[in-house]
């Protein structure tokens, strides 16, 4: 249905996004297709901004970015400028896209500070040792030299998940036993990375709830610790955030950032039907750039984050997506 | 960031002042802030829509009773509702079949199924006295049987190996035998996370669990989930039969509204919640209290028991009986509160966790906060004669004068004192009047001024 309408070129490149919308939200429908139901007769009145906002709000967008979002609409409204569901599609698009665009800035890794070192952190479960792998494996087919740091010392077996990553992509992974001071063995891989001329170091560490100051603080001396070494290391600290996740993704981003000074995002599981309008709610919040999506469990599931094509996947409908599986 | 509910709602019920019943149209704001208030807790939308509706049924035509206020009776509405909806105390585990009784973990990765495992092994083994197996059929994640086989031995349960070429049903196969052989009263199952929109996935757990037979079936979920948790939740009632739900990671500062969405959606109740990352984290689910956390009231029942840890019971204990008497809340009263509060660290950290009631000037409070003002306003009181204390009334000018030379502070200083005493001796009288453990439901904020003796006792 909208996959024929006039405004077709808004959606470009769309070849990737079939792509991606396969397996972003699984192809399940978001706005459009409850937008396409919402307005048979096509006029846009106040109901269907309302029950748009219930959408958004659907979507964890949150009350505060919705409430943006749809003042904005309700202002074209008045202006009569939504004349069509089509108008009302392009201006929710560009409303969204607006507050992610800002975000929108990818990792780059310089060739002369070496090693760069990338810290991930967040609460628990997230999909930061997941992730690594999945870094390790874009990095080593860009041509970095890649080495792991095993800084989640307290979780059952973490250091063996790590160490199979490790494996997969073939890159050396630095361990201690379990137990261990986290800092002192990112420490250790900072010294092995760099005697080795590795271009780039991925430093686990343990899930932990934002909440929990003595964690914090062991996060922040990690980050002293690295500091000592290089004053630039790390060079960028990574919050993983699970796309299920609701409102609380503002807290965790708020005060990781105010614990350590985040310099990335992160936003796994997105491959499920949970939409991450969290992204959308935190853009408006906080300005940390969002690095990489993650869409799946294997060591490709991941793509650099696009703001346009972040929209695009959201707002595309099943109907957009007939590749889904 | 955000308002809780108790600011939206004290907002809100200040102009639901008249008295008589509650109507439509003056709990019509008050109902518009709790729905923002819900959805900000992650309460999932269309849940947070018919609860209202109930709320609203059950309000309008209400009577309000004397002792509370129409705001305070709204919320005593909205809490017991909430506390209803949130379904019954936890259920036993269920020991009456031939053993082993086999109990399985479900949920979305990263959910916390394999730690809570650990966490239901230590409790059977150690709090009901059984001897446990654990297994595990998650063939995907990297490390995750060594994961769950570390967590067996830390907590001293048998565990059955399996490895990751192995199929989940084969090995589900073999666990069964393994734990009729040795005798084992409970076999816990832990399976791979998966999205509830992965198809293959979804029918491989629903095999699992045709081959196991569990007697418990729980689905686990993060507390910080978002509105999404309600199409998982009702994707996996549907695959699996649901027993109940583990609700984890209640240690951090989420909301937890999602509790409330996914009792709604799959009609299950909540059985335990995870408390921390360590084995011996998990608790039993309270609904009261989950309620008190949704509203942003603060866990009002936990404070009650931390004051009772720290507060000297006799001394609660007779300002109660003397309040009950009749007797005022005179100021050497507000000398022992002020003590007290000393005691347990000044009432900076309690006002963090118990927002304040509706009828009390926040900013008064506040002041009494830091220490220094604390030990002020004591050295004040002891500037006073006892008959003073016992009626402030007759304080006047130039007994202020020599009271606030007597402590070495400022007549307006004294004045601040006695203003204060006169706030709390107004919520004091209140408080006996409407029974104790009603105020601590009724008000919003759960608010009770410190040092009172927690309720039923
Ligand atoms: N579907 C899906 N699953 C993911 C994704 N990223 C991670 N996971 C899964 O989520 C679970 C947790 O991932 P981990 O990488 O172990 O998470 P973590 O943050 O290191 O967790 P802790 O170390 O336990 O705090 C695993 O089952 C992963 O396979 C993703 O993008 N999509
Ligand atoms: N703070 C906290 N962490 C928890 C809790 N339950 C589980 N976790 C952590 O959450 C992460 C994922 O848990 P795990 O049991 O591996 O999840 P699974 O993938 O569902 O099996 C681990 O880091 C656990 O330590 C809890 O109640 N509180
Ligand atoms: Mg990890
Ligand atoms: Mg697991």
């Amino acid at each position: 249905m909208f996959g024929k309408a006039k405004n077709r070129d808004a959606i470009k490149k769309g070849g990737f996004i079939k792509r991606l919308r396969a397996r972003l939200n699984s192809g399940d429908s978001w706005l459009t297709y409850d937008l396409a139901n919402l307005a048979p007769s096509g006029k846009i009145d106040e109901e269907v901004l309302d029950e748009l906002e219930s959408n958004l709000v659907m979507a964890d967008v949150g009350i505060e970015a919705t409430t943006a979002i749809i003042d904005n609409l309700r202002k074209s409204l008045a202006r009569k400028e939504l004349t069509d569901i089509d108008a009302l599609r392009l201006g929710l698009r560009q409303h969204m896209v607006d507050i992610l665009t800002p975000v929108e800035v990818p990792l780059t890794i310089p060739s002369s500070d070496k090693p760069f070192v990338i810290l991930m952190v967040g609460v628990n479960g997230a999909g930061k040792t997941t992730t690594i792998g999945k870094l390790a494996k874009q990095f080593k087919k860009s041509g970095l030299s890649v080495m792991l740091a095993a800084g989640d010392t307290f979780r059952a077996a973490a250091v063996e998940q790590l160490q199979i990553w490790g494996e997969r992509n073939d890159v050396p992974v630095v361990a201690q036993q379990a137990g261990a001071d986290p800092a002192a063995v990112i420490f250790d891989a900072y010294e092995a990375a760099k005697s080795r001329d590795i271009d780039v170091l991925l430093a686990d560490t343990a899930g932990r709830l934002q909440n929990q100051q003595g964690l914090m603080d062991e996060l922040a001396k990690i980050k002293r610790v690295l500091a000592r070494q290089d004053e630039n290391a790390p060079q960028e600290i990574m919050l993983v955030l699970d796309a299920g996740l609701g409102q609380n993704a503002l807290s965790q981003a708020e005060k990781f950032n105010d614990a350590l000074g985040l310099n990335g995002i992160i936003v796994t599981k997105l491959d499920g039907s949970a939409k991450g309008g969290i992204l959308v709610a935190l853009a408006k919040k906080i300005s940390v750039p969002v690095r990489f999506i993650g869409i799946g469990e294997t060591a490709d599931d991941m793509q650099t984050f696009d703001a346009e094509e972040y929209v695009d996947a959201l707002m595309a409908g099943r109907q957009d997506s007939d590749t889904a599986p | 960031m955000f308002e809780n509910l108790s600011g939206r709602l004290a907002d809100a019920t200040r102009n639901l002042t008249g008295k008589g019943r509650l109507s439509e149209s003056n709990i019509k704001d008050t109902l518009r802030q709790v729905r923002l208030a819900l959805l900000e807790a992650d309460v999932a939308l269309p849940v947070a829509k018919s609860f209202i509706e109930k709320i609203r049924e059950r309000a309008v035509g209400e009577e309000v009773g004397k002792s509370l206020s129409p705001g305070q009776a709204l919320i005593k509405i909205i809490h017991a509702e909430l506390v209803s909806l949130l379904g019954q105390e936890t259920k036993p585990l269920e020991f009456r079949a031939q053993p082993p009784i086999v109990i399985m973990l479900a949920g979305l990765q990263g959910a916390g199924k394999t730690t809570t495992a650990a966490k239901l092994a230590r409790r059977l083994i150690t709090k009901d006295k059984k001897s446990v197996m654990m297994v595990s059929v998650d063939v995907y994640r990297p490390a995750a049987i060594l994961q769950l086989k570390t967590l067996a031995e830390d907590v001293g349960a048998t565990f059955c190996d399996s490895d990751a070429a192995q199929k989940p049903v084969d090995i589900v196969a073999k666990a069964l035998d393994e734990a009729r052989r040795s005798h084992v009263d409970v076999l816990l199952l832990d399976t791979a996370g998966r999205l509830h929109v992965d198809e293959e996935l979804m029918d491989e757990v629903a095999k699992v669990h045709q081959a196991a037979q569990p007697h418990e079936t729980f689905f686990v979920i993060d507390s910080m989930a978002g509105q999404d948790a309600v199409n998982s939740a009702r994707a996996f009632n549907e695959k699996l039969p649901l027993s109940g739900v583990v609700l984890t990671k209640t240690d951090g500062d989420a909301k937890g509204g999602v509790a409330l969405s996914v009792v709604e959606v799959i009609g299950k109740p909540i059985r335990f919640i995870g408390v921390g990352e360590k084995t011996d984290a998990l608790e039993v689910f309270h609904p009261d209290r989950m309620a008190s956390r949704i509203l942003g009231m603060g866990d009002v029942l936990s404070l009650v028991e931390e004051i009772e840890d720290k507060v000297s019971k006799e001394k609660a204990e007779k300002l109660a009986k003397k309040l009950q008497r009749g007797r005022g809340f005179d100021l050497s009263d507000l000398r022992d509160q002020f003590e007290q509060m000393l005691n347990m660290g000044g009432m900076a950290a309690m006002l963090e966790k118990l927002p304040i009631p509706g009828n009390v000037n926040p900013g008064m409070l506040k002041d009494a906060a830091n220490e220094k003002q604390l030990r002020r306003q004591i050295a004040i009181i002891n500037s006073m004669t006892p008959g003073e204390r016992r009626f402030p009334k007759t304080i006047n000018g130039s007994r202020k004068k020599r009271i606030a030379s007597g402590s070495g502070l400022q007549i307006q200083d004294v004045n601040r004192l006695l203003k204060q005493h006169v706030q709390m001796e107004k919520m004091m009288k209140k408080m006996s009047k409407g029974g104790m453990k009603k105020m601590l439901r009724g008000m919003p904020g759960g608010g009770m001024p410190p040092g009172m003796p927690p309720p039923g006792r």
